[in-house]
């Protein structure tokens, strides 16, 4: 039996190997198609991963919770333009609810910051120090400021890259300056480490932290005292996210003292949801690959079964003499399925080298990351090898059907 | 010992739109082994009828055929492809062979079907070859043989398998006069030194003086069934 298989396989490809321009055309489906799945799910691989790690840099197992939206007359404002949130909610939310590890608040504004003869138009962030442990900041030289600095109202600052970038010349050391934000005289204690670009695209290196009753009271110039611009939470665990999320919504609820039939003042988001979003973005584009991978692979399945019905009727007269020598009908059917299975494996493999070569070139080209997994490789073999056995069943079929005496006589 | 071939009453019907066509009609016939037949008769008389259920291509629609005493009538057509792959061997008018396949390649195919090693399946069809005078050409394609060697490969694969019969149609029809020399005397000596039973379809008479046996059928009936030479071995004809 394996003598038969191999010899088939033989006779298979030198077949293939005679009509190489008539194979070539036959599998170019095949081959398109498995190119085009290969590269596509590398590039998309890609981007997932990038995607991901960019969600990553918003900190670990973060809940974030927005004020709502003012009204007027029925016209409503953007989001966060109400000032429902306030210290005390944060506070509170962390006493009540046992599954938040910490919570944090923040208010920000865009403000003209001065250091030297340079200046720099960047958001200033009053935060509790507890933030910079939610968001997962680190420092690349100097520290955090302290719980004491946020009591005192101290006039410290931490600076990110993007602000380094502007203010300082390069090499020059910003521990220890003193740098004006509305006028009012700062010392930078410490330099935020890098985070990039944020999962929406804005540069999350262009920030300044200042304490946040510093802002409140010497910046910002508050008319409400003790509202935030957020607030954030964090858990120990990812599982806990969704019912922290939901238990905040209570105690909100009930400290704003919200009727039932009353919205929300204020809007609840965690890293997961964050993170669906994304893999929605990702999924549906997956679904897309997997519709034109389909398609592709039918056609190309299509021109194999196209071919070999070629095949088997100008065969028909060695399909009589194979079947007057002694060949049974699952001789017949297996030697056009080997054919077949050839045809679109090599197709596969060409496929995939195509595709390989499509993702580094992307990279080479373009720098967008990808990823090729050896999971789609394998799975795009399978598939190459499925299309050859179920398009190639029907003509192989029609094969071993053929009546010897018929197929002998056959001109 | 039983007959190598009995047949018994044979008849086969074919149905052509609402034509019913009788190519055979209640034939009977015994061969035994060792002879060699010449089968002959006019286009559209039954023979190649005949030779398609002697070759277990075809089946009768009614009577018995039986081959070394099995009966034929009642098997599958795998189990047909079987039988000619282990007891019969065909030579065709038209040689039949693969194209753009080695001569070694087209006597090795009986073996392939057999699920012979490679080795075995390449030793046995060079000395097939060998047998019909064709040994230096085992890597020649058909296209680089002429007719005469065409046939000699068709021959060389049907003997491969050591057949019980050799079933022979029209094996000169499509050659000259001194190739078609050349192949009957091949099947000439196959049967009088290999004691290979051979059945021979021909319209011509000198080709069918090779034989030792010629039946003439006509409208699926044998016409006459007259010993030509002294058969040289095996036992008398039975009735």
């Amino acid at each position: 039996m394996s003598a038969f298989v191999w010899l088939t396989i033989l006779t298979a490809l030198r077949i293939l190997a005679r009509n190489r321009l008539r194979a070539g055309l036959t599998m170019l489906g095949i081959v398109i198609g498995v190119a085009a799945v290969i590269a596509m799910v590398s590039i998309g691989e890609g981007a997932k991963r990038a995607v991901q790690a960019q969600i990553a840099t918003m900190g670990t197992n973060v809940i974030i919770i927005f004020p709502g939206v003012t009204s007027a007359s029925g016209v409503r404002g953007s989001q966060g333009s109400a000032v429902t949130l306030t210290v005390s909610d944060a506070l509170d939310l962390k006493k009540r609810i046992p599954l938040l590890a910490d919570t944090a608040w923040s208010r920000r504004d865009v403000m003209q910051i001065v250091y030297g003869n340079r200046n720099w138009n960047g958001p200033i962030n009053g935060i509790s120090p507890s933030y910079l442990t939610i968001r997962d900041w680190s420092f690349t030289s100097g520290g955090p400021f302290t719980q004491t600095d946020l009591d005192s109202a101290a006039r410290v600052a931490l600076i990110g890259q993007t602000i380094v970038g502007n203010l300082f010349e390069p090499g020059e050391e910003p521990v220890g300056a003193v740098i004006r934000i509305k006028n009012v005289p700062f010392r930078v204690i410490g330099v935020l480490a890098p985070k990039g670009q944020s999962a929406q695209g804005s540069d999350q290196d262009d920030v300044i932290f200042i304490p946040f009753s510093t802002a409140e009271r010497k910046v910002f110039g508050t008319s409400f005292i003790g509202s935030v611009g957020a607030m954030f939470g964090s858990t120990d665990q990812v599982e806990d996210l969704p019912m922290a999320a939901e238990q905040i919504r209570e105690v909100l609820r009930a400290r704003h003292r919200l009727q039932k039939e009353q919205d929300d003042d204020f809007t609840i988001r965690t890293q997961v949801d964050i993170g669906k979003i994304q893999e929605g973005t990702s999924e549906t584009l997956t679904i897309m690959l997997f519709a034109i991978a389909s398609v592709s692979l039918l056609v190309g399945g299509i021109g194999i079964m196209n071919i070999l019905l070629v095949s088997v009727t100008e065969r028909t007269r060695e399909i009589g003499v194979r079947m007057a020598v002694g060949a049974k009908r699952h001789h017949i059917v297996m030697q056009f399925l080997i054919e077949a299975m050839t045809l679109s494996l090599v197709g596969g493999a060409l496929g995939i080298a195509l595709g390989i070569t499509g993702a580094k070139l992307t990279t080479l080209i373009a720098g967008w990351p990808t990823i090729i997994s050896g999971n789609v490789i394998m799975l795009a073999f399978f598939f190459s090898l499925v299309v050859g056995l179920f398009f190639g069943l029907y003509p192989a079929n029609k094969a071993a059907r053929l009546n010897p005496i018929e197929a002998l006589r056959y001109e | 010992m039983s007959s190598l071939i009995e047949c018994e009453d044979l008849w086969k019907i074919y149905r052509v739109g609402y034509v019913e066509v009788q190519a055979l009609r209640g034939l009977s016939l015994t061969v035994e082994q060792g002879e060699f037949v010449a089968v002959m008769g006019s286009s559209g008389s039954g023979k190649s009828t005949l030779m398609n259920i002697f070759g277990c291509l075809d089946q009768p629609t009614k009577g018995q055929y039986r081959l070394n005493g099995i009966e034929m009538g009642n098997l599958k057509p795998d189990q047909l492809a079987g039988i000619r792959n282990q007891q019969i061997g065909f030579v065709f008018q038209s040689f039949n062979l693969i194209p753009r396949t080695s001569a070694l390649e087209n006597a090795q195919l009986p073996l392939f079907y057999r699920g012979l090693s490679l080795k075995e399946q390449r030793a046995q069809a060079a000395a097939a070859l060998g047998r019909v005078g064709l040994q230096g050409r085992e890597h020649h394609h058909p296209t680089q043989l002429s007719g005469g060697q065409q046939q000699r490969v068709a021959i060389a694969r049907a003997l491969v398998t050591s057949p019980a019969l050799l079933l022979a149609d029209e094996p000169t029809g499509n050659l000259d006069t001194q190739s078609s020399k050349e192949i009957m005397r091949i099947l000439e000596t196959l049967n009088r030194d290999e004691g290979i039973t051979i059945i021979l379809v021909t319209h011509e008479v000198d080709v069918a003086a090779y034989a030792a046996r010629e039946i003439v059928i006509k409208d699926g009936q044998i016409l006459s069934d007259r010993r030509t030479k002294a058969r040289p071995m095996s036992s008398p004809v039975e009735v």
